[in-house]
């Protein structure tokens, strides 16, 4: 697996990354020879005819212009832009044309998530798992404003609109974890709006599959919230810490009285919970913004439950919790 | 020792009142000077904290919000209120007229208003500062600017206004190289900083408009609810790219084209050689202002364009490089044999050399469609338009201000430390921006508060290049004000340059000629003329 890259690129790890290089390079080495042309001329020149008292510049003629020198700096860089050209779009033909036999992926990107929708049905949220050695189609569209995909190892990058969908594909060659940037600005969270790329052999890819309708069987309610927590990129804006972010956070939360933006308050159960997951519009806090995206479709009650079980762990004060299934949880836990 | 002339247009008339009522064009320069470096103030100390909070990968002391707003009022400050302005209303007003021969520019009062329009445009922006910020960038992508909670308004409508401003000074130039032309000066003999502010302007006047447009539909999007770019309200946000490449791509050339007129005056003056190519940089002027116009989309690679539009663009991108080139290589020709002065004035246009060569090959980069693909909205980015407009545009106002300035003030900066601070810019400059190619190259995206470990020593590096900028800029800012008092009388002519603005005193006199001068050689016949230099160090 290439780890590093090389000096300019990360390493190369999609079937077009390297023709993608191939041309970097070809620029590079020619704009260096071009660079090195100009300033050492220009160093040249400035030294070697620095002003000296009782020497005057030599304004012969033919100083001033000189046709044949002229076409010549015209016509080789215009050859040479026109190769790069022409290899540019070839290869951009081939980030843009999908093949026929590619898996196709349905990516969504929200303030400030992704989630992946797979054609077995299932869906995962910022991590998009997927074969190496096969073609990936990515079938994408935003629901809020512009983002883009990028995910620099593949050298694949498009846009995500709100009002129409577009398409890119790749297919990746090592197995390994990449990062997947959001590269249109969208608002506070856009730098945190990252999600990873996994890319692995083709029998694990189907036990993932399988794995995608996973429910938390075998698993503690809290412990699967906690899952969920991570995985469907609540971390992003809700910390369990106490800081404030872009939501508020979760410890602490179960049970107390919040304030909201229209003056009443509320206090926090299970049903609020589910409320502001489902319909987060419903019902602000006082003091943030109203940009939750709804979970709808995304979360199924299963896990509605679980991440209500997680909230409710991390309420230290006990007496505010009247469940009995989940003091059961933490006591078994403390064991 | 020269002596300063008793009267000139500083002393002509005195008080507060005869600056602001001022016609003269040399005085609406100067106020331009004081009002855009002091945005140009405001906008550098942006880009400190900026680069201050990126020293680490995690919040360093502001959060998400607050980043978000002080890299937009950096690139919104520094572009509609620094750069575009800068060059033409700063030095093409003070230098033009008297270049060409004229007493003032063909409509002096719509060129006070134009001061005025750009005082009220900056109002605007200041509120916008003032009231909550701005947090959608520079280019204010829909529909994220149509549904944010922060002052967009008030910027947009400042930078419609600010348009108004720029349009005046293009049709007052317009006029003036049209109609004011000294008698002798034939097209082909005006100096190449007339061509570069003719076609500069001509861009001003046909491209800002559709700027103002494209920011006043945002605007009543906004406020009565028009769905235009807003897909929410059946609007679409790609239109909106369409509109604002249309207006900003030509703008990249308002600003970078007025840079390379001065680096044509001051390759010849400070190396007493005939220009190489004059009718080839006149050309690649107006070339490069048609040009402009037709190559927009390749700001949009990947929003999802056509195939044929994208290679289209591309194509058309690559012929943009060739006249940039043929003027580098001309300014190159012209140094050959010259008696090169290492002067100020040519450190600068030195360095433009170095990092304008910089930015225009990245550009070859970006403009390949598959690299592009690759490269777009990364650091690589971010350093190649730095290269262009700060190594490029910058880089040559600071030459043609120090080239300018005894003419403006008729005293000169003490060279010693300009020649210091020029280095700390320089070396400043290339460590804070090359880094940024390279992590840009490795994948780290444009416009991130928080960004993955991989990146923090490329990032470091940046933060500590942006403090050794500062301290050239704070030099210069010492020692440009410390001129004006002490700084000794410069002479009319300092650097024994041939065009017409050096034949009259420094100060000028408030009305430039006492008759029209009549022009009897071209702008650079130093082979027919020699000029004395009037100034020397010791």
């Amino acid at each position: 697996m290439d780890t590093t890259g090389t000096f300019w690129m990360p390493p190369a790890n999609s079937t077009i990354a390297s023709e993608v290089d191939a041309l970097f390079y070809f620029i590079l080495y020619a704009s260096i020879i071009i660079f090195a042309l100009v300033v050492g001329l220009s160093a040249y020149f400035a030294i070697k005819y620095k002003r000296r008292d009782g020497v005057e510049a030599i304004n012969s003629k033919g100083l001033d212009h000189n046709v044949k020198l002229e076409i010549f700096w015209t016509v080789v860089p215009l050859i040479l832009v026109m190769i790069v050209f022409v290899w540019g779009f070839q290869t951009y033909m081939k980030i843009n044309v999908v093949p026929k036999d590619a898996y196709e992926i349905k990516v969504t990107g929200q303030k400030w998530f992704w989630s992946f929708d797979y054609p077995e049905g299932g869906n995962s949220v910022n991590e998009i798992v997927v074969p190496v050695n096969k073609p990936i189609k990515l079938l994408m569209d935003s629901k809020d404003v512009v983002h883009s995909f990028f995910v620099p190892e593949f050298r694949v990058k498009m846009d995500v609109l709100p009002n129409r969908y577009s398409i890119t594909w790749f297919e990746a060659t090592q197995v390994g974890e990449y990062n997947l940037f959001c590269t249109e600005f969208c608002g506070k969270g856009h730098s945190e709006m990252v999600g990873k790329v996994k890319v692995v052999s083709e029998e694990e890819f189907e036990k993932w599959s399988e794995d995608l309708a996973f429910s938390g069987e075998g698993m503690t309610l809290k412990d699967f919230g906690a899952k969920l927590y991570v995985s469907k990129a609540c971390v992003t804006c809700h910390k369990i810490d106490g800081t404030n972010s872009t939501g508020p956070p979760w410890n602490n939360l179960f049970g107390k009285e919040e304030h909201l933006s229209d003056g009443t308050s509320v206090i926090v159960d299970e049903n609020y919970i589910r409320e502001s997951i489902l319909n987060p519009m419903a019902k602000i806090t006082a003091g943030y913004q109203a940009v939750m995206p709804t979970f709808q479709g995304i979360l199924k009650d299963k896990q509605i439950d679980a991440l209500i079980a997680y909230i409710k762990s991390l309420q230290e004060d006990k007496s505010l919790i009247q469940d009995e299934s989940s003091q059961e949880d933490e006591s078994l836990k403390n064991e | 020792m020269n002596k300063m002339p008793e009267t000139h247009y500083l002393n002509a008339t005195k008080g507060i009142k005869s600056w602001l009522t001022t016609v003269d064009h040399k005085r609406i320069g100067i106020l331009y000077l004081f009002s855009i470096m002091f945005f140009f103030f405001i906008g550098g100390m942006f880009a400190i904290l900026l680069r201050l909070e990126l020293l680490t990968p995690s919040e360093l002391y502001i959060d998400s919000d607050t980043y978000n707003q002080f890299f937009t009022l950096h690139g919104a400050i520094m572009i509609f209120l620094f750069i575009i302005p800068a060059i033409p209303a700063i030095l093409g007003n003070f230098v033009l007229p008297i270049m060409i021969g004229a007493k003032d520019v063909a409509f002096p009062r719509l060129n006070l208003a134009s001061w005025y329009i750009y005082m009220f445009g900056s109002m605007f922006a200041v509120f916008s500062l003032v009231s909550g910020g701005v947090d959608t960038g520079w280019t204010f992508y829909t529909p994220y600017s149509t549904t944010t909670s922060t002052s967009v308004i008030s910027m947009t409508l400042g930078a419609f206004i600010l348009g108004f401003s720029s349009i005046f000074t293009g049709l007052n130039f317009i006029v003036t190289v049209h109609k004011l032309r000294s008698p002798g000066m034939t097209w082909f003999k005006m100096p190449l900083f007339a061509w570069g502010m003719y076609a500069t302007a001509l861009i001003q006047v046909l491209a800002t408009p559709i700027l103002g447009i494209t920011l006043l539909l945002l605007i009543i999007e906004r406020t009565v609810g028009i769905g235009i770019f807003d897909p929410a309200m059946g609007g679409d946000p790609v239109l909106y790219q369409h509109f604002f490449w249309f207006y900003s791509h030509p703008a990249v050339y308002i600003m970078i084209l007025p840079g390379m007129a001065i680096i044509s005056e001051l390759i010849t003056a400070h190396s007493h050689k005939k220009i190489f190519g004059y009718t080839a940089i006149a050309y690649s002027s107006l070339g490069i202002a048609f040009a402009s116009f037709i190559v927009w989309g390749h700001h949009m690679f990947t929003s999802g364009q056509s195939e044929l539009a994208a290679m289209i663009f591309s194509f058309l991108t690559f012929f943009v490089a060739i006249p940039s080139g043929i003027k580098v290589f001309n300014w190159i020709a012209t140094l050959y044999k010259g008696s090169i002065a290492w002067t100020t004035p040519m450190l600068y246009t030195l360095a433009f050399l170095f990092l304008f060569s910089i930015g225009g090959l990245t550009g070859i980069f970006l403009g390949a469609l598959s690299v592009d693909i690759h490269l777009h909205d990364t650091y690589f980015i971010v350093a190649h338009f730095h290269y262009v407009m700060v190594g490029g545009t910058v880089i040559a106002f600071l030459g043609g201000l120090h080239h300018w300035w005894p003419k403006m003030w008729g005293r000169m900066y003490n060279e010693t430390q300009a020649k210091i601070a020029c280095g700390l810019i320089f070396v400043g400059f290339n460590m804070t921006f090359f880094t940024q190619f390279i992590m840009g190259a490795k994948g780290m995206p444009r416009r991130y508060h928080l960004y993955d470990d991989v990146y923090r020593p490329f990032h470091a590096f940046s933060t500590y290049g942006s403090w050794v900028m500062a301290i050239g800029f704070f030099l210069m800012a010492y020692y440009l004000f410390r001129s004006l008092y002490v700084g000794k009388p410069a002479g009319d002519n300092p650097w024994g340059a041939l065009t017409h603005e050096w034949s009259i005193t420094s100060p000028p006199p408030e009305h430039n000629f006492e008759s029209i001068p009549i022009t009897e050689h071209g702008p650079y016949d130093y082979d027919k003329v020699v000029a004395k230099s009037t100034f020397t160090e010791k």
